[in-house]
């Protein structure tokens, strides 16, 4: 069975084959509690994205928008630990998920738990990788010789700002996917994105010899249909989090929905 | 060893712990200080500035009756931060900050605060340079600290209350990370405390170590030789930060930071990371938090506005690992007590903050030898407090 960065690489390669928008949908996990999160989750399963991004709260998420912020104070209110998150995806994988599922949270989560525990847990659980937004490739080598040779992605962002030089770097240490930031921002829906989106996208895939997904503002069959020639993969969350935070326990099928006209725009 | 390294590390605290948007920000920020560093022009129009605008050098003060309150073996002084314009150190910080923004050519200065100094003290920094500034403030500490609220817009800032998690500085801070990550080209953010990613920490040492470099001097004058003790509060750490550098290679120089135990260390309502904290990675750094066992980080409570932050600076816990500096803890209670001894002895009302330095003196002042002398760093004035302190105690009769 495909693991880790690979099982990501490959699920996008096959959806572009088959001429399919590779989606990377995100949820908080826990939000508004766990049996929802699951139920999304198969549902979502059913639209055929490439990858999950599943987010692990944190008091303190600097990098997200008002709308993912909420979620997380909706899924803190579970007390969640890694150990149950680690569970849950073992879960899922042991009834045989198949969409590669990958950790998005905080660098602190982390290190409080152990680098080297988090990766040992992750790989029992069937987790593909992780997405930590404050932890830039400077900071990166204890989590890199954590990861070293288990084959787990180890996913980093490049931004609007960031140097052809530095996304170099961001590309070789990153593995599954690079994930381009497409504004000067935080995590949110927006109704228009940057101009030069696409340009600076052309620049990253150029310098990626991996995946290159985009994501923070995607919300409309617009942006996908704008985006999905120049990335190999779109991130999308806030518009999802914000069917949750509507819906509730009923936004399963909602986000199913969504997903599907999204991904025939 | 000199610290910071390069890559901004106190040892095995510090670093730069933010979304890649802003990498290239600090980048720019580290050049630049990097290059006013080691231009004396850029020194000198700084400390004109705090010398004709701010008020320095402040007074070191010999704190007699103090001193006699005491026991009278021991003698203290006050080196007098709450004579600064503004009313707090805090500006010593905020004109160094303002003014690299200006010659990096930045046309806005964004600001978080919590109990509302360090707001007050950016906005009158940008007042004096005529540049736009926004600061960011929990919406709790917009209500509890209405008339700092009223200041800052006095002094021309917008000031916007945050609602998003525990509504107090550590939620401020989030909200300014937020907004520079997405206004960062023009944008200059200017952080309050020895906190936060690298350069912060060590740059807003730099611009507060005029603190200690004048109390050596002026201890020098005075007593002919070096204090035995050093005293301040911390919370973010700046002002002990301030007072602690200059001395910290006189060894026989005890420095000792003092915490706010709140309630009780045993209690969840306390701010004392470097006492019973644990490291971990929050705005930006890696240093001494309030985290439970997941990672999340808990609130912070004092009776000090300007202390209730559930990190501190990656240089006190450096001091902290390695030995060089003693942190310790005293209560709300204790440092109301101190408030008020220090009023009636000396005619000085001590910021609550700066309270918490006062109470630890009185606890450990019999166990010290005849002629200790002591230096207290009054980081501020308790002007702020008196109606919070006239609450206090009418509740507790």
């Amino acid at each position: 069975m495909l693991k880790g960065a690979t099982f990501i690489e490959k699920s996008i390669k096959d959806l572009k084959r088959k001429g399919e928008i590779p989606l990377i949908p995100y949820i908080t996990c826990w939000d508004p509690d766990l049996e929802t999160t699951e139920a999304i989750l198969w549902e979502m399963a059913e639209v055929s994205p490439a990858c999950i991004e599943l987010g692990f709260p944190f008091s303190d998420p600097v990098a997200d928008g008002p709308t993912i912020q909420k979620a997380v104070v909706r899924a803190l209110e579970h007390k969640p630990t890694l150990e149950n998150f680690f569970e849950f995806v073992k879960r899922l994988n042991d009834k045989g998920y198949p969409i590669p599922l990958v950790c998005m949270t905080y660098y602190n989560i982390f290190y409080r738990f152990g680098l080297e525990r988090a990766v040992k847990f992750a790989l029992d659980s069937g987790l593909s990788g992780f997405i930590i937004p404050d932890l830039p490739i400077e900071e990166a080598n204890p989590w890199l010789k954590a990861n070293k040779g288990k084959g787990l992605a180890t996913i980093f962002l490049a931004a609007p700002t960031s140097s052809e030089e530095r996304i170099r770097k961001i590309a070789q240490k990153s593995s599954g996917f690079l994930y381009y930031v497409s504004l000067t921002g935080i995590t949110g829906a927006r109704d228009k994105l940057p101009e030069d989106v696409l340009e600076r996208l052309q620049l990253v895939k150029s310098l990626s010899s991996i995946p290159v997904a985009v994501g923070f503002g995607i919300s409309k069959p617009e942006h996908v249909k704008m985006l999905s020639p120049y990335a190999d993969a779109l991130v999308v969350g806030s518009a999802i989090v914000k069917i949750v935070e509507e819906k509730g326990k009923k936004a399963p099928a909602k986000v199913k929905e969504f997903l599907k006209i999204l991904k025939t725009f | 060893m000199k610290v910071p390294n390069k890559k901004g590390y106190f040892g095995k605290f510090g670093g730069r712990f933010v979304p890649e948007t802003l990498i290239p920000a600090l980048y720019e920020l580290e050049e630049a200080y990097y290059r006013f560093r080691k231009d004396s022009s850029f020194w000198k129009e700084w400390r004109e500035i705090l010398q004709e605008y701010a008020g320095r050098p402040t007074p070191l003060t010999y704190a007699a009756n103090f001193s006699k309150y005491l026991g009278g073996h021991i003698k203290v002084y006050l080196k007098r931060e709450d004579l600064l314009h503004s009313g707090a150190h805090k500006l010593n910080n905020t004109i160094g900050q303002v003014l690299l923004a200006k010659k990096m050519g930045k046309t806005r200065i964004i600001a978080e605060t919590g109990a509302g100094q360090h707001g007050v003290a950016t906005a009158t920094a940008c007042a004096y340079f005529n540049i736009p500034c926004v600061v960011y403030m929990g919406a709790k500490d917009t209500e509890r600290q209405s008339l700092n609220v009223f200041r800052m817009k006095l002094l021309g800032a917008e000031v916007i209350p945050v609602y998003s998690g525990t509504q107090t500085l550590k939620d401020a801070i989030n909200e300014a990370l937020r907004d520079w990550v997405t206004n960062v080209k023009n944008t200059f953010y200017v952080i309050g405390s020895v906190v936060g990613p690298h350069p912060y920490p060590m740059m807003v040492r730099d611009f507060q170590s005029i603190i200690g470099i004048e109390t050596k001097k002026q201890i020098l004058k005075k007593e002919g030789k070096l204090p035995d003790i050093i005293m301040a509060c911390v919370g973010g750490g700046s002002n002990a930060m301030g007072i602690f550098y200059p001395f910290v290679r006189d060894k026989e120089v005890k420095l000792i930071g003092v915490e706010a135990a709140g309630h009780g260390l045993d209690t969840n309502f306390h701010s004392a990371s470097l006492c019973v904290g644990e490291p971990g990675v929050l705005h930006g750094t890696l240093s001494y938090l309030l985290q439970d066992k997941v990672g999340q980080i808990k609130g912070a409570h004092s009776i000090a506005p300007g202390l209730d932050y559930p990190g501190v600076g990656p240089e006190h816990s450096y001091f902290k690992d390695t030995g060089r500096a003693q942190y310790v803890s005293v209560t709300d209670e204790e440092a109301l007590e101190a408030f008020q001894v220090l009023s009636e002895t000396e005619g000085i009302i001590p910021a609550l903050e700066s309270s918490h330095a006062v109470a630890y003196l009185m606890k450990i002042a019999k166990n010290l030898a005849k002629g200790t002398i002591v230096v207290i760093n009054l980081s501020g004035r308790g002007d702020k407090d008196v109606s919070s302190v006239k609450k206090y105690l009418e509740e507790k009769k």
